[in-house]
């Protein structure tokens, strides 16, 4: 430790503990950037292989008759607009369970939970029975105790099970929507894997909205308060706006992966072989990704061809619903 | 509120009310389908449609039929999942389907699984299978195996300490092993340890393992010490880049898999017969599945089998198993146990 009035006066002192060393470091920069570069360069070659193999596969089987065509055992003859149309329902049904329920817990999580609701009532509750009672103290912090740690909890779990394996869900899915809530899923329909696929993309919604809203500024809240907004009007009229091009981003990328799910859906008992597109929620269905693993699980490589033809229509939708992400983040910041 | 700020919230007050909306729509979609419900359970009961699940080796038989089936009856709807042979019994013996397709026979849990939940069935053998096994097309020393050899390969001991291919056999050369099977799941595995180790679903565990037979198909092309077992309509589609083994059979004879010798018994003990079986409730109630199963064991649609890759079972055997269907002849051929040294013939 050198105190300040014993530093050399000279920086370039060979003794000194500061070294200017400009060449060494741009060489670091250098390495560094290369590094990154190289991280990269590899990502997109491979995804470059990826679609020159996907595409050189599937384009000769890409045609007019394959979209429109249901599943048949005849490689000529066969299409996927049944688990098109299954997976436009299935995510429809996941579009719309997963959103507001993964934005209102993100926003409770991130906004309320810290006023501790559940205490306040329990000290209003005992306020209002027992005002004179001993035991009205023990309660509040019993109560208040209980709900920290139930937050607690909820917030770890919410973090892990965004790293459960997705066939854990399928599971969850097939005794919980497909077997206890037959008699409003209807057995193994559209409802039943939509249901089990929000479950899965939930934790992602619910941490991206979180995310989101920790990017608003806390200056922004506490200069609504001062003018006297409610918390209310200060979430929905200044924090939500400045939160929602990040919330609908995170949402779109936890779509994006509930539309590539296969184990789930198979463990649910998704078909491979139906001839009609669903009509309801309590349609039988099958989804693009088990049409494609069925078709690529083929011995005859003219199903493998499909195979990859499916896979080409399933990147288009992908690609569609990030564009639409993107598109929307865009179109909202600039209103801001 | 002047304009700028009702445009500046326009976004948000648009999700709302899709939010809304979507909202609504489920819950009104849910009771509005509960209603029209009722009488239905499983989905599966409505008397015109057929719901089949179970082994992904059985599926193109299934897809084939169903689709030529469904051809000729407009009005029924067949819909076929592939969940495996177990996956297929656990929800057969659930109820939620009317039939199930299996690689394997009926398993003695199963059979006590559908006892409990008093679903009867009928057993109907659909089509045989030849397991075949394969080597790289370069191994020039694994021309006939027996199945003690392949069961000294893959047993449960063999893991770590079976890693050469001349400790298998003192003729074969130094070579590096490394297997490529289907998963333990599979009726595949099932059968194929059971002729060979002589243990049901017992093998070593360090081989590679995959629900895809391609990934064996690539596996075994690309390692000139590989070996792999599937299905016959696999090894047939990658003929020119696999060279399969020669087996030899009960009578000391080295066969090498193809059609006649799956159909006649001669291609022992890999040859298997792969099933279907159906609820004989649905059997007497629904008569599209009733129609349904004499579609799939009649004669005349034995193309259809052949061209999903697998053996059309002989006639005399088919007019046995149509007896069973006709008299719904309940139960296992099996009583439990393995199909293998059973001969189908004999026990119908």
């Amino acid at each position: 430790m050198t105190s300040p009035n014993t530093l050399p006066a000279n920086t370039s002192d060979r003794n000194s503990l500061f070294r200017a060393n400009l060449a060494g470091r741009y060489r670091i920069d250098t390495l560094f950037a290369t590094a990154t570069w190289t991280a990269i360069a590899i990502a997109i070659l491979v995804l470059a292989a990826l679609l020159f193999d996907v595409l050189s596969d599937g384009l000769g089987s890409l045609s007019w008759s394959f979209l429109t065509s249901t599943s048949h055992y005849k490689p000529e003859k066969s299409g996927l607009i049944t688990a098109f149309f299954g997976t436009i329902w299935v995510m429809g049904v996941v579009a719309a369970f997963a959103f507001p329920i993964g934005v209102g817990s993100g926003i409770y999580l991130e906004e309320f939970s810290q006023e501790k609701l559940f205490s306040k009532a329990t000290q209003f509750f005992t306020l209002w029975f027992f005002p004179s009672s001993p035991w009205r103290h023990k309660l509040e912090r019993w109560s208040e105790g209980f709900e920290t740690l139930t937050l607690q909890i909820i917030e770890i779990n919410i973090n892990n099970l965004a790293g459960v394996p997705s066939i854990i869900y399928g599971l969850l899915g097939l005794h919980v929507f497909v077997r206890i809530m037959e008699p409003v899923t209807g057995g193994r329909t559209v409802l039943a894997g939509g249901l089990t696929l929000a479950l899965l993309i939930l934790p992602i919604i619910i941490v991206s909205t979180r995310e989101a809203l920790r990017t608003v500024p806390d200056s922004l809240r506490q200069a609504g308060f001062a003018l006297g907004a409610t918390r209310w009007q200060v979430l929905w009229e200044q924090v939500l706006p400045l939160a929602l091009p990040g919330i609908l981003t995170g949402t779109i990328l936890a779509l994006s992966r509930a539309i590539g799910e296969t184990a789930p859906l198979l463990i649910l008992g998704a078909l491979g072989l139906i001839t009609k597109s669903p009509s309801s929620l309590q349609s039988k269905f099958t989804v693009m990704p088990i049409q494609i693993y069925q078709w690529i699980s083929e011995p005859k490589e003219a199903f493998h061809n499909l195979g990859a033809a499916g896979i080409i229509v399933l990147l288009v939708a992908l690609l569609l619903m990030n564009a639409s992400a993107v598109f929307l983040r865009n179109k909202l910041q600039k209103r801001i | 509120m002047t304009l700028s700020t009702l445009k500046r919230h326009l976004p948000i007050r648009l999700t709302a009310v899709a939010l809304t909306l979507a909202l609504v729509a489920c819950a009104g979609g849910g009771e509005d389908t509960t209603d029209g419900e009722g009488s239905s359970e499983g989905g599966s009961a409505s008397s015109n449609e057929v719901a089949i699940d179970g082994s992904s080796t059985v599926f193109p038989i299934a897809r084939a039929m169903a689709v030529e089936f469904m051809e000729a009856n407009s009005d029924v709807e067949v819909t076929v999942a592939f969940s495996g042979s177990g996956g297929g019994f656990e929800k057969f013996c659930a109820g939620e389907t009317d039939i199930s397709n299996a690689s394997r026979p009926i398993k003695q849990k199963e059979i006590d699984a559908c006892a409990e939940a008093g679903i009867e069935f009928v057993e109907v053998p659909v089509a045989f299978d030849g397991l075949s096994v394969v080597v790289h097309p370069d191994n020039d020393w694994a021309a006939c195996m027996t199945a003690e050899e392949l069961g000294k390969m893959w047993e449960p001991d063999a893991e770590d300490t079976i890693t050469n291919w001349n400790q298998v056999n003192d003729e074969f050369p130094d070579k590096a092993l490394a297997l490529y099977g289907p998963g333990t799941d599979s009726g595949t595995y099932d059968y194929f340890t059971d002729a060979t180790t002589g243990e049901e679903g017992k093998s070593r565990a360090d081989y590679t393992a995959t629900e895809d037979d391609n990934i064996i198909v690539k596996g075994v092309q690309d390692d000139d010490g590989g070996l792999g077992f599937f299905g016959y309509a696999y090894y047939e589609e990658n003929k020119d880049s696999l060279k399969v083994v020669e087996i030899k059979n009960s009578d000391g004879d080295c066969i090498a898999p193809s059609l006649d010798v799956i159909a006649d018994g001669t291609y022992n003990p890999l040859a298997r017969p792969i099933f279907f079986y159906v609820k004989t409730s649905s059997l007497e109630e629904k008569p599209a599945v009733a129609d349904f199963v004499n579609y799939q064991i009649d004669a005349a649609n034995s193309g259809l089998i052949g061209e999903a890759g697998y053996v059309p079972l002989p006639e005399d055997i088919l007019e046995k198993v149509q007896v069973r269907v006709d008299e719904k002849t309940t139960g296992s051929i099996y009583e439990g146990g393995s199909s293998v040294g059973v001969k189908l013939s004999d026990k119908l």
